[in-house]
C-alpha cells in the first residue's frame, strides 16, 4: 500500500513532523537515515541545491543525459527509504537538480531493488528556463549589474527558476510518496507539506508567512542544531561530531517547534535559532520567497524545553509576481597556486616570491583580468582589515589566484609559481597548483508564465 | 585604571550569509543589557570603516529589538560574487568573525558584568597597535586620547 494511503482520514492533523535530512549537495548521509528510522516523521526533506550546484548539474547533464541529479541520491535513498516505507514517511527533495526525470527513474529502480512495494514517485519539472532566457536575453535584466542578459561575455549554460511550494503540493495531493524537484526555493520544500496537510489556502499570506519562518529555521539543516555555531568557551556545543539534524514540528496555526532526536549531539537554543533566522536574510520585514513575502519582525522565539524552541508570530504578504532565475555563465578560468615559507624571515621571503611572480607574469605577458595574492596566516580572508599581529608568524603560506578568459593564462600563473622552487627565494615547500573553469551565477526575474511546470508520476 | 573597551565578540555573536555579491552579517547580543551599546556603536558608518575595502557597495542595518539583534546587508562585498571571486572565502562566511573584532566601549556596570563572566577587555598593547593603524572606532579614539 502506498504510504500516502496510510492516512485514510481527511481530518487535519494536530501536528506534522518534518525532518531536515540534508542542506547541501554533499551533506552527510547517516543523520537523515537516523531521522527516518527514529524521528516518527511525516516528511523527510532533503535540500541539496546551492546557487552554483544546479549550474554545475546542468553542465553534467549536457555530457550525460541520465546524469545531472544529486550524486548521493542512491546512497541516501538506499539507507532511508526502507525506514520511510515502514514508518509512513513521505519524502520531498530537490535532489533532482538539473534532471528530476532521471532522478525519478533512478529512484524507481532503487525502490524495486529494495523490494519496497507500491510507492508513488513524482518529479516536478519545468524550472529549466534556459530556452526562454536565451530567447529573451536582450530584454531580461541582470539583477546584479542592471544590464541585459545578452551583455554577459560567456556562454549561458543554465537558467533555473526558483519554483515555490505549489507544484509539490499538487504532487502530494496526487498521492506521491516521494517528490523529486529541481530548483525550488529551499524553504518551499518544507512549506509544501504544511500547505498540503493543513489544507492552507495558497493565498492565506499570513499563514504561509508563519509557515515559511518555520521552514527557514530548518532549511539549512544542522545549521540550526549546533552546526557552524561552536566557538569554545563562548558558544559551546556538545558532541559537535554527532550533530542531530533538525525536526520541525509544524502546527495548523503556522507556529512551529524546532527540535532534534534525543541522544544526538548538537544544540537547539534561542541563540542557534536566531543565527539561522537571519542567515541569508536581508530586510527581515521583506524576505521574498516564491510563495509569500515573509515578515520576521513580529516573530517570537521561546525555549520551551531542552533542545526545543517554539516559533510563533510573524506574517506574510502576497507573493511576488515574478520568479527569480539563477543563470549560469561560463566566464573563463581561475588558476591557483600556493606554497609555504617558514622559519625566520619567512614573511620577507614570501613577499619576495610575490615580487618574482608579478615580474615573471609581466615578462611572459600573461594577461589576467584579476590577480590576487594572499598571505595565509596573516591576512588571507580579511586583507588589510585583519587584526595587526605583534610578532611575525613562524610560517606563512602564500597563495596566488588569477582569472582569465583564456585557459592558457590560468595555467601559466600556476607554472610561474611552480618555478619559484629552485628559482625563487630560499627554503619553501613545494607548490600546489590547479586550474578550474568559472561558472558564474547571475540572477534575473521572469514572469511566472515563462516556467511551464508539470508533474511526472510513476508507480514503483 | 580598568579599561572598558572590549571586542564585540564579548558582547555578541554573529553569522554571515551570502547571495550573489551581497553578504549579510548578523549581530546578536548575548544579553539584553548589551544591546544599547551595540546599537549605538555598531553603526553603518563604523561597519563601513571596519570592513574597509572589502565592501564596495551600500551598507544597510536592520534592527530586530525583540531579539536584541541586528542584521547588516553589505553590497558588492564578495569579490564580485561567490561564483567568480578569487577569495579563499568567496561566501564571506568568515565576515561574522571579522565583525566581532570591532572594539566597543561599555559602561562601568557592563564592564563589571563582563569581567565577572570571565571576559577580559582588549589588551592595551593591542589597542595601541589598532590605534597606530587607524583601526579604532571614533568613540573609542576620542575616549583614549
Amino acid at each position: 500500500m502506498a504510504i500516502s494511503n496510510l492516512r485514510q482520514s481527511d481530518a487535519i492533523p494536530r501536528k506534522v513532523l518534518i525532518g531536515a535530512g540534508a542542506s547541501y549537495a554533499g551533506d552527510r548521509v547517516e543523520p537523515a537515515t537516523d531521522l527516518a528510522a527514529k524521528g516518527k516523521l511525516d516528511y523527510l526533506v532533503y535540500e541539496t541545491l546551492a546557487e552554483r550546484t544546479i549550474a554545475m548539474a546542468n553542465v553534467e547533464r549536457a555530457q550525460n543525459p541520465e546524469g545531472g541529479y544529486n550524486g548521493l541520491l542512491e546512497d541516501r535513498f538506499i539507507n532511508a527509504l526502507p525506514h520511510c516505507h515502514a514508518n509512513g514517511t513521505r519524502v520531498v527533495t530537490s535532489m533532482g537538480a538539473a534532471n528530476p526525470a532521471a532522478a525519478l527513474r533512478k529512484t524507481v529502480e532503487i525502490i524495486k531493488r529494495l523490494g519496497l512495494d507500491n510507492m508513488t514517485v513524482a518529479a516536478v519539472v519545468g524550472d529549466d528556463v534556459l530556452k526562454y532566457c536565451r530567447d529573451n536575453a536582450d530584454t531580461l535584466t541582470i539583477m546584479e549589474t542592471g544590464l541585459p542578459l545578452s551583455s554577459l561575455p560567456g556562454e549561458m549554460v543554465s537558467a533555473n527558476a526558483y519554483l515555490g511550494a505549489e507544484s509539490i503540493v499538487s504532487a502530494l495531493e496526487q498521492g506521491a510518496d516521494i517528490v523529486i524537484t529541481g530548483r525550488v526555493a529551499d524553504c518551499s520544500l518544507f512549506l509544501a507539506p504544511m500547505i498540503h496537510e493543513f489544507k492552507w489556502n495558497q493565498d492565506n499570506w499570513n499563514l504561509l508567512g508563519k509557515g515559511q519562518i518555520g521552514a527557514d529555521m530548518v532549511e539549512c539543516g544542522a545549521n540550526v542544531s549546533g552546526g557552524f555555531f561552536a566557538d569554545p568557551e563562548y558558544k559551546d556545543v556538545e558532541r559537535l561530531y554527532d550533530l542531530g539534524y533538525p525536526i520541525l514540528e509544524a502546527y495548523p496555526d503556522g507556529s512551529t517547534v524546532v527540535t532534534k532526536l534525543e541522544g544526538t549531539g548538537g544544540k537547539i537554543s534561542r541563540a542557534t535559532c536566531l543565527e539561522q533566522m537571519l542567515y541569508e536574510v536581508h530586510d527581515p520585514s521583506n524576505y521574498i520567497t516564491p510563495d509569500v513575502v515573509v515578515d520576521f519582525t513580529s516573530a517570537q522565539l521561546e525555549e520551551i524545553g531542552q533542545n526545543r524552541v517554539r516559533i510563533s508570530g510573524g506574517g506574510g504578504r502576497p507573493r511576488p509576481e515574478q520568479l527569480k532565475v539563477s543563470v549560469g555563465i561560463k566566464e573563463g578560468w581561475i588558476g591557483e597556486a600556493e606554497l609555504t615559507y617558514s622559519g625566520l624571515g619567512c614573511v620577507e621571503r614570501a613577499r619576495l616570491a610575490e615580487q618574482v611572480v608579478r615580474e615573471r607574469l609581466r615578462i611572459g605577458q600573461v594577461e589576467l583580468q584579476e590577480l590576487r595574492v594572499d598571505y595565509i596566516g596573516i591576512n588571507s580572508l580579511h586583507g588589510e582589515q585583519s587584526l595587526p599581529q605583534e610578532h611575525p608568524p613562524y610560517e606563512v603560506r602564500i597563495r596566488f589566484a588569477g582569472r582569465s578568459q583564456d585557459r592558457r593564462n590560468a595555467i601559466k600563473l600556476g607554472n610561474e609559481v611552480e618555478t619559484l622552487v629552485g628559482k625563487g627565494p630560499a627554503s619553501s615547500s613545494l607548490p600546489r597548483k590547479s586550474v578550474r573553469e568559472v561558472l558564474a551565477i547571475y540572477s534575473c526575474l521572469i514572469p511566472r508564465s515563462a516556467a511551464t511546470v508539470r508533474i511526472i508520476k510513476e508507480e514503483a | 585604571m580598568k579599561s572598558n573597551i572590549f571586542f564585540l565578540r564579548e558582547l555578541a555573536h554573529s553569522r554571515a550569509g551570502d547571495k550573489g555579491d551581497t553578504s549579510n552579517v548578523s549581530v546578536i547580543a548575548y544579553h539584553e543589557d548589551f544591546f544599547e551599546s551595540i546599537v549605538a556603536q555598531v553603526t553603518e558608518q563604523e561597519v563601513r570603516a571596519h570592513f574597509g575595502s572589502l565592501v564596495k557597495g551600500a551598507i544597510t542595518r536592520y534592527e530586530l529589538p525583540q531579539f536584541h539583534a541586528m542584521n547588516f546587508v553589505l553590497e558588492n562585498a564578495l569579490g564580485g560574487g561567490v561564483t567568480r571571486s578569487l577569495s579563499l572565502d568567496p561566501h564571506g562566511k568568515s565576515y561574522s568573525a571579522l565583525i566581532l573584532t570591532m572594539p566597543i566601549l561599555v559602561s562601568n556596570n557592563i564592564a563589571e558584568l563582563l569581567r565577572t563572566s570571565g571576559r577580559t577587555p582588549i589588551d592595551m598593547a593591542l589597542l595601541l597597535r589598532l590605534q597606530s593603524v587607524n583601526r579604532l572606532p571614533r568613540l573609542i579614539k576620542e575616549s583614549i586620547t
